[in-house]
């Protein structure tokens, strides 16, 4: 079994005289690793098979795992390095996305979900700069319509279980404050907008970024390829500048990772807190 | 000089779309900037209206990236 050395590696770079082709979508599907298999469904074929994104999604649990359990295992009151490192992380987690957002009342119920999530998804969109691996997990959809559905069953499962079912819907849907004649209006908008919606803007909004980083990273690499190997000699040295800003975009996009893996825990939690608030 | 341009005019039309939500992002994290340089101990409240603010904004792009590729 091996792993697809390099996303960037796998596109055959186009023979000498050939049109430049741009990077597309079509990119992001990668043969499966190892055998598979694939059958008819609704008309389109389905492939059956592991995926380079489905091994870096466990190797990201492991990895997270195996850290902080290793970071907590020998807890001391002067901290080694490894221990200090998890707690800093840890803390980060627990204040500034868990007892900010939730309030200080009942958010250690959901702590343990918000870190892990947390370091799962950074490590995962880390994937895409960390050399021989460099695919984003989460440029592929399927993967974040997964976590998705699970903040979102676990929003609306705790706000059912503190509000009962009719109370909860009254509580997402009726906001305090509004003259009758206007809730006509606002309960299919707030229903649309806090139940349905929501987990399809929490999976698109990791997933677009991921996708069109990861895009922008190909279209960079391969442009500056093909001006340096087929351009004119005056044209050479813009292949050069090209891949500069290759590497000015990719610390860019080690930005936007940790952004992503921010913004989706932090709404995560604001949906929890939301969900289970009193009522007014 | 002729040249042929190939490619989706949905893309033409998401980057407008884009430009809407663009400036509401900035406009709430402009009014969030401000407000916490003004009382930075309102950090944590603020935080939380900037991100549902931020999160209906932006859900408008995201919406509008989802129809341009599927109403390819």
């Amino acid at each position: 079994m091996s792993l697809v050395p390099n996303a960037v590696m796998t596109f055959a770079s186009p023979a000498k005289g050939e049109g430049f082709t741009p990077p597309s979508p079509e990119d992001f599907n990668l043969p499966p690793v190892g055998p598979s298999s694939s059958f008819e469904l609704f008309g389109q074929t389905w492939a059956l098979g592991v995926t380079k994104p489905i091994l870096q999604l466990l190797l990201a649990a492991g990895v997270v795992f195996v850290f902080f359990y290793a970071s907590s295992r020998q807890r001391a009151m002067v901290p080694s390095k490894l221990q200090y490192v998890g707690e800093a992380g840890y803390g980060f987690v627990r204040n500034s996305l868990g007892r900010d957002v939730i309030g200080s009342e009942h958010f250690m119920r959901f702590v343990p979900y918000l870190f892990a999530l947390f370091f799962f998804i950074l490590l995962n969109n880390l994937f895409s700069t960390i050399p021989f691996i460099q695919f984003p997990t989460f440029s592929r959809s399927g993967m974040v319509y997964g976590l998705a559905a699970l903040s979102w069953v676990i929003y609306n499962a705790v706000g059912i279980q503190k509000h009962g079912f009719g109370g909860y819907l009254k509580l997402q849907t009726m906001p305090p404050g509004v003259p009758k004649p206007m809730l006509i209006i606002l309960i299919p908008l707030e229903f649309l907008s806090n139940i349905l919606v929501r987990p399809f803007t929490l999976a698109l909004r990791l997933f677009a970024n991921m996708f069109a980083g990861h895009l922008l990273l190909i279209l960079f690499a391969l442009g500056g390829e093909y001006l340096l190997l087929e351009g004119d000699a005056l044209v050479k040295p813009v292949g050069v500048l090209t891949w500069l800003l290759f590497i000015a975009i990719s610390f860019l996009e080690l930005l936007v990772q940790f952004l992503q893996a921010f913004i989706f825990v932090i709404l995560s939690a604001l949906y929890i807190s939301s969900a289970v608030a009193d009522e007014h | 000089m002729e040249g042929t341009v190939n490619g989706s005019l949905n893309m033409i039309g998401y980057g407008l779309a884009a430009i809407g939500p663009g400036v509401g992002i900035g406009l709430i994290f402009a009014a969030y900037i401000q407000g916490v340089a003004r009382q930075p101990e309102a950090q944590g409240r603020l935080q939380t209206i900037a991100f549902i603010g931020f999160a209906l904004a932006e859900a408008l792009a995201i919406i509008g990236i989802g129809l341009a590729f599927a109403l390819g």
